[in-house]
């Protein structure tokens, strides 16, 4: 895993339009039409639904703790018994849908308090990383000299550092909690949306309005936020939805090695990481949580892919 | 070439300075060493042991005194510091544990290169098949699997299911020295190569196809099938080669992540490498170990980044060293 999303493809050349739908979409915004294109594309849409249905699933974790009668750190001992004589976890029944777990705690409420950490960490994570280099990328390719060469020298040193190792350690020395699964996170990721928004903000740095703009006297940070950054929006949200997942395998990566949320707090990494000892007698303990990690960032991939194909300034000169 | 060079390794030291600092920050500065005493000398130990130690491991020293002592040990001495539980040099614990990844990462970067390229070109050539259709799908779903789920499930198949068959084809934990015994070392690295190799080849597929489509509709491919080449040739040869250059690139900043992916794939397979090593280290607050090997990590990219772009240079006579 890298702590960047996936590599783009190039696009297929969209049909060209019938003249008279044509003439129809006239004077739609770009984000109009990139959102027509978006709800067109049928695996996106799909993924979309999945992903409203994870995000229900974490708001509404206690309601799968009510109609299930299980707390989501209660651990079953006696009735209904929620292990097995020899202690081993119990299999899908009518009392645990899912099973339970190596303490006899129910697999299905864990799942769903689960996607609660997975979505605000890739969430919030991704907001972050985002934000810091989108920041730096526009300052470096704005202002150049030497700001561009102290980040682009900053971006080597982050790029060097292997980052995994290095959150462990980090992990090691402060107590393992979100905000530092977070920050480590922005720490490594906003290197890579520096250097895209920078490329974008060289180009865009010479056109005739920001001359106009300059001419007008607006400050720096003006036409940095007003007039540059609105236009190096799409890369930016491109890129942040295909970093959602990336952000969720790393929060997850972190949790099976120990080093991520600590116990007992439901996690599905976590939990893949205690189902590691007993999967082979508990197969459900290892393949729901993991099914649900996998789902999760199958589905902002293909919508990230999604809104790439709907964002991508290359479709609209066609 | 050699002003080059000579610019890379310049940059590459300073890369490696600012590395250091970063890690002693993080290591030293704050409540680092503080927590690492208390945490060594026990929650009921009194102040004064927990200053003890912290005086014996040499942490309560001024920062600027420590940051220098800390690099001119590594510098003139190459030295890492013992381990703060076997009194080991930290030289040889890494002495111990490097040949284990360098086997992981070898053989499964060979291999993701393998399936990664040809599975993208594969795609590119035939697009809108069945074939294509295929590749992207499993390109997706393998790049939203993590290591270790896919290190599990091989692991519960190969391992678990065939032994309970009566076949012992592959060990479930541990390592085996090659200097041992080759054919027990392939046994117990085919798994781990394939968890790895499979979940980093997805983004090359996607970087080789994409490269692959683009170039494809260049000018000078058609000239070559004009010429009369035989297709094989026209991809290989002169499409490729071109096509390569995100991919070389693309492996350059992989390098820093491969180690990251090994240290999942050693967790699982209980394989003694650097990133496992780490990994049982901050159990017992081993600091020296633990920095030592997000050191020396950092050294292995910095080095291998410069030989990327030389790579670079050689494989796309269009780019030029400056």
């Amino acid at each position: 895993m890298t702590l960047e999303p996936m590599p783009l493809e190039p696009l297929a050349p969209e049909a060209p339009l019938d003249p008279v739908v044509a003439r129809k979409i006239q004077g739609r915004s770009p984000w109009r039409l990139a959102y027509e294109r978006l709800r067109r594309d049928r695996a996106a849409v799909i993924a979309f639904v999945v992903i409203v249905l994870v995000l229900l699933a974490a708001i509404f974790a206690p309601f799968f703790a009510t109609i299930t009668g299980h707390g989501v750190n209660q651990q079953f001992r006696g009735q209904p018994p929620g292990l097995t004589p020899e202690g081993l976890p119990i299999g899908p029944n009518h009392n645990f849908w899912l099973g339970t777990d190596d303490q006899g705690r129910d697999v299905l409420v864990r799942i769903a308090y689960g996607a609660r950490i997975s979505l605000f960490v890739g969430v919030v994570a991704t907001l972050l990383t985002v934000a810091v280099g989108t920041v730096f990328g526009l300052a470096a390719g704005y202002f150049g000299r030497w700001v561009d060469t102290v980040i682009a020298r900053l971006v080597d040193v982050v790029l060097s550092l292997p980052y995994l190792l290095f959150a462990i350690a980090l992990a090691s020395v402060y107590h393992a909690d979100l905000a530092i699964v977070i920050i480590v996170i922005a720490f490594f990721g906003w290197a890579s949306i520096a250097r895209v928004v920078r490329g974008q903000v060289l180009s865009i740095r010479e056109k005739e309005y920001i001359e106009a703009s300059r001419s007008l006297g607006a400050s720096s940070w003006r036409i940095m936020f007003v007039d540059i950054l609105p236009n190096v929006l799409a890369q930016v949200i491109v890129y942040a939805t295909l970093l959602i997942p990336v952000s969720i395998l790393f929060e997850a990566a972190l949790s099976f090695l120990g080093v991520g949320v600590p116990p007992p707090t439901a996690d599905w990494g976590q939990m893949i990481s205690e189902a590691q000892g007993v999967y082979q007698q508990a197969w459900w303990f290892f393949v729901f949580p993991s099914a649900a990690l996998v789902i999760t960032t199958i589905a902002f991939n293909i919508f990230g892919d999604g809104v790439r194909d709907a964002l991508d300034p290359r479709v609209e000169g066609l | 070439m050699l002003r080059f060079l000579i610019r890379r390794i310049a940059l590459g030291a300073f890369v490696m300075l600012a590395v250091t600092l970063i890690i002693f920050g993080v290591f030293f500065v704050g409540p680092g060493p503080a927590y690492v005493a208390r945490r060594l000398a026990g929650r009921e130990a009194p102040q004064a042991t927990v200053d003890l130690i912290r005086h014996r491991l040499l942490l309560d020293r001024p920062l600027y005194v420590e940051y220098l002592h800390f690099l001119d040990r590594l510098a003139l001495h190459h030295d890492l510091g013992y381990d703060y539980f076997h009194q080991q040099p930290v030289s040889s614990v890494l002495k111990q544990a490097w040949p284990i990844t360098a086997s992981l990462a070898v053989g499964a970067s060979v291999l993701w290169l393998l399936i990664g390229v040809l599975s993208g070109v594969l795609s590119a050539v035939k697009r809108g098949s069945i074939w294509d259709r295929l590749v992207t799908v499993s390109a997706l779903v393998f790049y939203s699997v993590p290591a270790f789920v896919l290190g599990l499930l091989l692991l519960y198949v190969f391992y678990f299911r065939l032994t309970l068959a009566g076949i012992h084809l592959f060990p479930g934990q541990g390592y085996t020295y090659f200097t041992a015994s080759p054919i027990k070392w392939l046994e117990g690295l085919v798994l781990p190569w394939i968890t790895l190799a499979l979940i980093s080849a997805a983004a090359y597929t996607r970087l080789t196809r994409g490269a692959m489509l683009d170039v494809l509709g260049e000018d000078y491919i058609r000239t070559a099938r004009a010429k009369g080449l035989v297709e094989r040739r026209v991809i290989y040869r002169h499409a490729l080669r071109s096509a390569l250059t995100p991919v070389v690139s693309q492996f350059g900043i992989d390098l820093a992540s491969l180690l990251g992916g090994a240290v999942l794939t050693e967790t699982v397979f209980g394989l003694p490498g650097l990133g496992y090593t780490a990994v049982s280290s901050i159990e017992q607050q081993d600091l020296p170990v633990i920095m030592g090997i997000v050191i020396v990590a950092a050294a292995a990219v910095i080095v291998a980044n410069i030989f990327v772009d030389l790579l670079y240079a050689v494989l796309d006579p269009r780019v030029r060293l400056h």
